[in-house]
């Protein structure tokens, strides 16, 4: 049977960061079948998180992100060619240039795309960005070297702050508005939001929360020249750049029978595929952004991901996965952890701080701008957060994954008075919020025993 | 040659900075920026880098050839 999974074909649709590692593992795994990468961009897989950072600071040309290779995975790449569906039955993947690629397993790694300011007119103005592509970072750097009046980042997140944070080292004016109260306050709650809002001030940039912008403007002939804000007031801006979180690339699915949905695709904890009622597939598998998975940690509830290590991670144990018999099979356990590299501080985070009722400052101090955080559900320790102290980081990884007592036991903090003081982790709701949550509980819901189909057209 | 920093890994050790400046910088205390593009002249640095880091964070290899097969 294990020789049987080793052979055959196998597709991978979505060729970044979470194809290529699969397509890397497959054949670690001894897998030696056909193996096809079908990726609507262009380009061989490239690295994303440069683009917010060294590409938008004009240290590296946007298109030098391309991704190296572990090892060569000898795989037909089908790039620059779009993904139009999923056969389930017939086991094809039909593609937007007419053909159809046969399969005996697949996996999708389509991931996400930018969330487009949703006037598409405004959105088609010169000078307004997202942020997602080579395309997009290497058009906006270009922008930012030419030295507009002032930048617009409508959106408060990691992409957000990032984009701001460059450009005021870049010393652009730049303008950040965002509809809840702080910015990462969807990702990190209220405490570490404050910092982030203190830093973002500290640093020049015009922080505007609490107000939604309504209406982009054009000069005229089509470029932009500034935007109306919620409050009243109104931002005069050359560059626009449009940070509202990501959309998962799904729609393609909608034929497909799949529990593919604006969370995702729902998988099990080995990454196969669920179908839209609730039944596992076992030739259809998930990896990356696009997935939403069960996880142990966090009360079973599904998790949506938009994190690199996770990328990597997960593609991993689908590639295994796909090439093994059921008891030979992996859960994908990985805790979520991700970075961010802001005005000066390196961000760090590791487990869920969303899924959490208080924190403690275990190390340092928000006035040090140096710490660690630790969130704590229900008594347990459910994640924590360093700024400017990542090789901590491992020790509460360690608790998290131990279930350990919230607040930590002495030993975990430098300062004990600070961490016998829990304080509320604030996380408000992300419907709230302009930018879009990069770690998402997407619910479990048992009561909820309907499948509701509203078919298209 | 092209390189990728694992940066959920990294710790900010700072090794890659001393041994390969033209390529790996931190920005801030702790914060790594790094050109994914090696130039052929900082290869055997970038390789002596990877090596040195001290939570192997680092991955090199060429980048994947559009030709393919």
């Amino acid at each position: 049977m294990a020789g049987d999974l080793r052979d055959g074909r196998i597709v991978i649709i979505g060729a970044s960061l979470a194809g290529l590692r699969a397509a890397e593992a497959l054949r670690e795994e001894g897998f030696t079948g056909s193996l096809t990468v079908v990726g609507d961009e262009p380009h061989p897989p490239y690295d994303r998180p440069p683009l917010s950072k060294q590409v938008l600071l004009g240290l590296v040309a946007a298109d030098s992100t391309g991704l190296p290779m572990r090892r060569d995975p000898d795989a037909e790449w089908r790039l620059g060619v779009r993904a139009t569906g999923l056969d389930p039955l017939g086991k094809r993947v039909l593609l937007a240039d007419g053909e159809s690629v046969p399969y005996d397993r697949v996996l999708i790694t389509t991931g996400t795309r930018a969330r487009p300011w949703p006037k598409a007119e405004e959105a088609a103005l010169d000078g307004v960005f997202t942020l997602r592509t080579r395309e997009d970072a290497g058009g906006l750097a270009e922008r930012l070297a030419a030295g507009p009046r002032r930048v617009l980042v409508i959106g408060g997140g990691f992409t957000g702050s990032e984009i701001a944070s460059a450009c005021r080292e870049r010393g652009l004016d730049v303008t950040v508005a965002e509809r809840g109260p702080a910015p990462l306050v969807g990702a990190l709650g209220g405490t570490l939001s404050k910092l982030a809002a203190v830093m973002q001030r500290n640093h020049g940039v015009d922080l505007r929360t609490g107000v939604t912008v309504t209406t982009l403007r054009g000069d005229g002939s089509g470029r932009f020249s500034g935007a109306e804000l919620s409050d009243g007031s109104r931002v005069e801006a050359d560059v626009c750049v449009v940070a509202l979180g990501a959309v998962r690339n799904v729609e393609w699915l909608a034929d497909s029978g799949l529990a593919a949905g604006p969370r995702g695709i729902a998988c099990d904890a080995g990454c196969r595929a669920f179908n839209m009622y609730g039944i596992v597939t076992d030739d259809i598998f998930v990896a990356g952004d696009v997935s939403r998975f069960p996880h142990p940690l966090f009360g079973y509830q599904m998790l949506s991901l938009e994190h690199w290590g996770n990328a990597v991670e997960q593609a991993e144990v689908a590639a295994h996965n796909m090439v093994n018999p059921g008891p030979l099979r992996r859960p994908h356990l990985a805790l979520p952890t991700f970075w961010s590299t802001q005005f000066g501080l390196n961000i760090k985070s590791v487990g869920v701080p969303t899924f959490s009722d208080h924190v403690v400052i275990a190390q340092g101090s928000l006035e040090a701008r140096r710490l660690a955080m630790v969130y704590g559900y229900q008594g347990r320790v459910t994640a924590a957060v360093t700024v400017d102290m990542a090789k901590s980081l491992d020790y509460y990884r360690h608790l998290i994954e131990t279930a350990a007592p919230f607040p930590p036991p002495p030993g975990a903090a430098d300062r004990a008075i600070a961490a016998d003081i829990p304080v509320p982790s604030d996380v408000p709701d992300p419907k709230g919020l302009s930018h879009g949550p990069t770690v998402a509980l997407t619910g479990y819901l048992p009561d909820r025993r309907l499948t509701v189909v509203q078919p298209r057209g | 040659m092209r390189t990728v920093v694992d940066l959920t890994h990294c710790q900010g050790y700072a090794q890659c900075v001393f041994l390969a400046p033209k390529v790996f910088q931190l920005h801030g205390e702790e914060g790594l920026l790094y050109a994914p593009a090696v130039p052929d002249d900082q290869a055997e640095r970038v390789r002596q880098a990877a090596a040195a880091c001290p939570v192997q964070a680092i991955l090199l290899g060429e980048e994947v050839s559009v030709d393919g097969r």
